[in-house]
């Protein structure tokens, strides 16, 4: 390798760690610009930003928690049915009349359950992969959930329940106008990510993800109880749709039966576009949210725009390609000949 | 630091049985600190089931092994861990994804409290590994560089630095450097005979002769599970030890 060769080559090297870390932050940018030029009355306005957040507030939830099952090497099919039941049974011990701090914790706990049971069934019951455990219970606590709902809709709950989807943070003390709250879904997507971010970066626990994610058997080697971590994570990620569940509940102030259908798969999308690997321990927490971030901006802006929900379909599928052949190349500079 | 020469590990007449087969027979080996051990011998001759079992993966049918003088009986590799006994696998238990010092602490990475939580302490981390890399005179860029980054020589040198970070006495590496490029064999052998200076004793498994000769104190032959032969490098040539890796003296 002559000198000029490998001047380039360290470059790349150098620039490498970068566009892992904030590349997809960039592009997060370039959208906001981009969407401030297309609708330069509405896009940035507050009504419109608080909007986002809020739409995209218990998506946020199951990714984070799909997130951190993808860094294991694994998937989680089952998100989406696991906010469904957890809804369902929150709604159903509503209903019942139990004060509100028992039905608020009554979805956290669902989800935790669920969630365990995941993690039980891939790890004691062997199964070959964590696909088909998730896709089994995909099934099951969706039909769970319909079978103890009767299949409809429950609504009404009081607004204690409804605080962490639907409350408002006054901000008129900072001179600002009665429109201009903050949600608390917002600030509560602030601080769960704060709290992920410092647990899978800053805590043993949070190392031995990534390391299952990059070699199971050395992490093994090393005294890692993998099952162990497994099955923590894969209750955390049902634990997080069960927080996704308290604040769907809030924003819709119902129990439905459609609710999450398919949002597994936004889930994933999200991760995927945020820099995730499929093959485990590789992304961040921080790319997650920038995962979640462009798809709920991208959904936002195409509706300002009133163009058809068909074409966010199509639209959201090419940055998926895109965001992952992104990835490709980059590999590509970084690979040692 | 041990004294040189002080007898570290002993095995004594072990014997094991898979079934019918026997795997190996009254096989004896002994490992002296600041020594290295070579251990050849032909596919089959009962190399690799002498190392799972020095490490607790196997329990002898009988026969014993002493650390330190004492004698000891193996449940798992945990064991033979917390006896300071290390292996360094021959797939390199490495994961790519983390930094060379995350690699070396993981399972043990040290920790500080914040309040009630348990934070990992990355400067710690960062320090202990620069002190270890440098004792062992490991150069890598920086121990933040993602395993992945690293040559085969380089990954081979984190894995033996891993092996070594807990005060271990014997240190045994199966094949160390049957995955390497010829310019990065010479690199491991430099680094076993730096450990060796640090009181370790070595136990290296190889088929390559070179190896063998340029770390080595002692060379020992197995052949269909037996002891076949021991002796002196220095009293030995490569003729001869290639002759008893195929049974004949």
């Amino acid at each position: 390798m002559d000198n000029k060769e490998q001047e380039k080559d360290s470059l790349y090297l150098k620039l490498i760690p970068y566009f892992d870390r904030y590349g997809i932050l960039l592009l997060l940018l370039i959208m906001i610009v981009v969407m401030h030029f297309l609708q330069p009355d509405v896009f940035l306005s507050w009504r419109n930003v608080t909007n986002v957040f809020k739409q995209i507030s218990w998506q946020s939830m199951l990714a984070l928690g799909v997130f951190m099952v993808i860094v294991t090497a694994g998937i989680d099919l089952s998100v989406g049915s696991i906010m469904m039941l957890s809804l369902m049974i929150l709604a159903i011990v509503a209903k019942a009349g139990a004060p509100w701090f028992v039905v608020a914790m009554t979805p956290l706990i669902a989800g935790l359950i669920c969630g365990l049971i995941n993690g039980l069934g891939i790890t004691i019951l062997r199964m070959p992969h964590p696909f088909i455990m998730t896709l089994g219970t995909l099934y099951i606590f969706r039909g769970t959930g319909n079978l103890i709902s009767g299949g409809t809709p429950i609504s009404g709950f009081t607004d204690e329940v409804r605080y962490l989807g639907h409350g408002r943070i006054d901000l008129t003390w900072l001179g600002l106008e009665k429109s201009q709250y903050l949600p608390v879904s917002l600030v509560l997507i602030a601080i769960v990510y704060i709290i992920f971010w410092v647990f899978m970066n800053h805590t043993r626990t949070g190392k031995w993800i990534y390391a299952i994610g990059g070699n199971p058997s050395a992490a093994r080697a090393s005294g890692v109880n993998v099952n162990k971590i497994l099955v923590i994570v894969y209750s955390l990620c049902g634990f997080l749709s069960g927080i996704g569940a308290l604040i769907l509940a809030g924003r819709t102030d119902s129990g439905y039966p459609n609710a999450g259908l398919q949002s597994e798969l936004d889930a994933i999308a999200a991760c995927i576009i945020g820099g995730a690997s499929f093959f485990g321990g590789r992304g961040t927490v921080l790319g997650v949210f920038a995962g979640v971030m462009i798809m709920g901006i991208l959904r936002n802006g195409l509706n300002l725009m009133d163009v058809s929900s068909f074409w966010q379909q199509v639209l959201i599928g090419s940055i998926i390609v895109l965001a992952v052949y992104i990835d490709v190349l980059r590999r590509d500079l970084g690979t040692r000949k | 630091m041990s004294s040189i020469n002080q007898l570290l590990l002993e095995a004594k007449s072990v014997t094991k049985y898979f079934g019918t087969i026997t795997a190996l027979e009254n096989v004896n080996l002994k490992i002296h600190a600041g020594e290295c051990l070579g251990v050849v011998g032909d596919n089959g001759a009962g190399k690799t089931t002498l190392m799972k079992v020095l490490s607790g993966l196997y329990k002898p049918s009988s026969g014993s092994l002493y650390f330190d003088g004492k004698k000891e009986i193996l449940e798992s590799p945990k064991d033979s861990q917390e006896l300071g006994l290390e292996m360094v696998y021959q797939d390199l238990a490495l994961a790519g994804n983390l930094p060379i010092g995350e690699n070396i602490f993981l399972g043990r990475e040290p920790t500080k409290n914040l309040g009630f939580i348990k934070l990992l302490d990355f400067k710690k981390i960062k320090e202990l590994t620069d002190a270890h890399l440098g004792k062992l005179k490991i150069n890598v860029k920086s121990a933040d560089q993602k395993v992945e980054e690293l040559s085969g020589g380089q990954r081979q040198a984190v894995a033996i630095a891993r092996s070594t970070a807990f005060n271990a006495k014997v240190v045994i590496m199966d094949e160390p450097t049957a995955a390497l490029a010829i310019k990065e064999v010479g690199k491991v052998l430099d680094l076993i005979n730096s450990l060796k200076k640090t009181g370790v004793g070595v136990i290296v498994i190889s088929h390559r002769m070179d190896d063998i000769f340029a770390v080595c104190d002692r060379v020992m032959a197995l052949f269909q599970g037996t002891n076949f032969a021991e002796s002196e490098l220095s009293k030995t040539s490569r003729d001869e030890v290639i002759g008893w890796i195929m049974g004949k003296k």
